[in-house]
């Protein structure tokens, strides 16, 4: 199985703080993986560095990708914004027309398309402040289909979401899968990785298991995963190894 | 009658005729720049930010003495080393960009009415700090007609990256568009306007023009570009009567413009379409089904 992407020795801090700690690891590709871990463990921030968005990162991250779609954890977005839910989705084809020409017809219509795909059919012209948890997540959802990407990085995409809407949006990850897009999602609910998840990557800032999720969510592991992450808090400040990219 | 209220005070008299065409641009100029300030959660760093310009104003005016020119060209730098090193503070420390902004503000209003005393008299002073939009003159209207025609364009050609970059900046981040960027050309952009606001209305009140009209836009509007469409005419309609009724009533106009801002913002919280006072108080309709 190839990889979509190869972490080799990956620190990722912020303010000299290492929260993602000398990780090396293979994300298969065209696969479903799930990221899981305590909080703390450096889960986001391991998106982000594989966005390139993280300050400091050190070592090194191959990416076979040529585009990635990613899905922020909705603390990140404000959700009183004026903006309705179709303009929010076509945001999906920034890559097209970025920020200054028009949109073409079929980003028009793929807008559309990509709102029904999702269940929101009716709600196009709704502003998103008046939108559920979940709807709104749907309305992200939709605005990833419209990117097209090869790579999908979802952060926490079912934190707070009702069973139904989990349902539907699983369908559309599947669906991803069956397009022969790799997709990684940091998920909390072990039972549905366990379910859904074929890969799993285990991480308390540093790495405890990847590989088959059966290996990796032994309960040995996640009692590791556990006990590193309230260690890691006493002493996040001292550390051993020097940062080169901070001094 | 409604000649001698309405039209006869712009006709008899040139100073009236430059107030109006002035205070109409800055209207249309700044109320979509408060749209913007009021989406980023930066109206009161907005403010915090005009009142920085009085050390670069009064340096100006130290120079060059009252010299539009030098008071504008200090204050407009004045605001963008404020904006920048607010900025840079907040990214470098743990200190929010907010309380940055505040302790720049104190210090820059400190140092301006210090610095505007040591040279002017008590009557610069009140020039500086609030405005004397009767006393301009050609040169000024030209600086103010040159802003809002900068805003209105620099605003069109940055209003898509800028929405994002409001919106969810992190998305931007990730299509590879640098935000930070436009934060700062939109951030210049308002530099820009309080400098042209401050000889009408005075560094402590030149945002009164720019973010009244648009927080009041906020009670009627749903989307960004509709706040701007109705938070222009408010700025326009409160420029023109303001401007009227300190004539008619003698009353000092920068003041009088920005209270009628006020009462179209009180208006629309009480009687606006969105999250009004009306709104809140009306009966609950029990929808069936």
């Amino acid at each position: 199985m190839s990889a979509a992407l190869r972490l080799v020795d990956v620190t990722v801090s912020y303010d000299r703080h290492p929260a993602v700690h000398h990780v090396s690891a293979e994300i298969p590709a065209e696969e479903m993986t799930a990221l899981v871990g305590p909080n703390g463990a450096g889960k986001s921030t391991l998106l982000k560095a594989l966005l390139g968005l993280a300050p400091h990162v050190e070592g090194r991250i191959e990416c076979a990708a040529r585009r990635i779609a990613y899905l922020p954890q909705q603390a990140e977005i404000d959700r009183s914004f004026p903006i309705s839910v179709f303009d929010t989705v076509l945001l999906g084809r920034w890559s097209r027309f970025g920020g200054y020409r028009a949109a073409a017809k079929s980003d028009l219509d793929d807008t559309r398309r990509a709102i029904e795909a999702v269940g929101l059919a009716g709600f196009e012209r709704r502003t998103i402040d008046t939108l559920s948890v979940g709807q709104f997540q749907r309305v992200l959802f939709a605005r990833l289909l419209l990117q097209d990407a090869d790579l999908v990085l979802l952060d926490e995409p079912f934190a707070a979401i009702d069973s139904k809407t989990v349902a539907d949006l699983m369908d559309v990850i599947r669906r991803w899968r069956a397009e022969r897009r790799t997709i990684v999602a940091v998920l909390h609910d072990l039972d549905q990785v366990r379910r859904d998840f074929p890969h799993a990557l285990l991480l308390a800032r540093a790495l405890v298991d990847s590989g088959p999720t059966a290996r990796v969510l032994s309960p040995e592991n996640l009692l590791k995963a556990r006990a590193m992450a309230e260690a890691w808090d006493g002493q996040a400040a001292a550390c051993d190894v020097p940062l080169r990219a901070t001094a | 009658m409604l000649y001698d209220t309405l039209i006869a005070p712009f006709a008899d008299f040139g100073f009236m005729r430059r107030a109006l065409v002035a205070s109409l641009a800055l209207a249309v100029g700044g109320s979509s720049i408060g749209v913007f300030l009021i989406l980023r959660r930066m109206s009161l760093m907005g403010d915090a930010l005009a009142h920085a310009l009085l050390p670069g104003a009064a340096l100006g005016f130290m120079l060059g003495g009252l010299s539009l020119p030098a008071m504008s060209l200090g204050g407009f730098l004045a605001g963008m080393a404020t904006a920048l090193a607010s900025g840079m503070i907040a990214r470098f420390t743990s200190m929010r960009e907010d309380a940055s902004f505040a302790a720049a503000y104190l210090t820059a209003l400190a140092a301006g009415v210090l610095i505007v005393s040591l040279r002017g008299s008590a009557v610069d002073l009140m020039n500086i700090l609030f405005g004397a939009i009767l006393a301009v003159d050609q040169s000024a209207l030209f600086l103010v007609l040159a802003t809002a025609t900068a805003t209105l364009a620099g605003l069109a050609a940055i209003y898509r990256p800028l929405v994002v970059e409001c919106f969810n900046p992190g998305f931007l981040a990730a299509m590879g568009v640098r935000g930070s960027l436009y934060h700062y050309l939109f951030l210049g952009l308002a530099v820009l306007n309080m400098v042209a606001g401050f000889q009408a209305l005075g560094t402590l009140m030149a945002l009164g023009l720019i973010l009244l009209p648009a927080v009041a836009a906020s009670f009627w509007a749903r989307e960004v570009w509709s706040m701007t469409l109705v938070a222009a005419p408010i700025a326009m309609a409160s420029a023109v009567i303001g401007l009227l009724v300190s004539f008619h009533a003698g009353l000092p106009s920068g003041p009088v413009i920005v209270l009628c801002a006020s009462l179209c913002f009180l208006g629309s919280l009480l009687f606006g379409r969105r999250a009004s006072v009306r709104v809140r108080l009306a009966p609950p309709v029990h929808l069936r089904g």
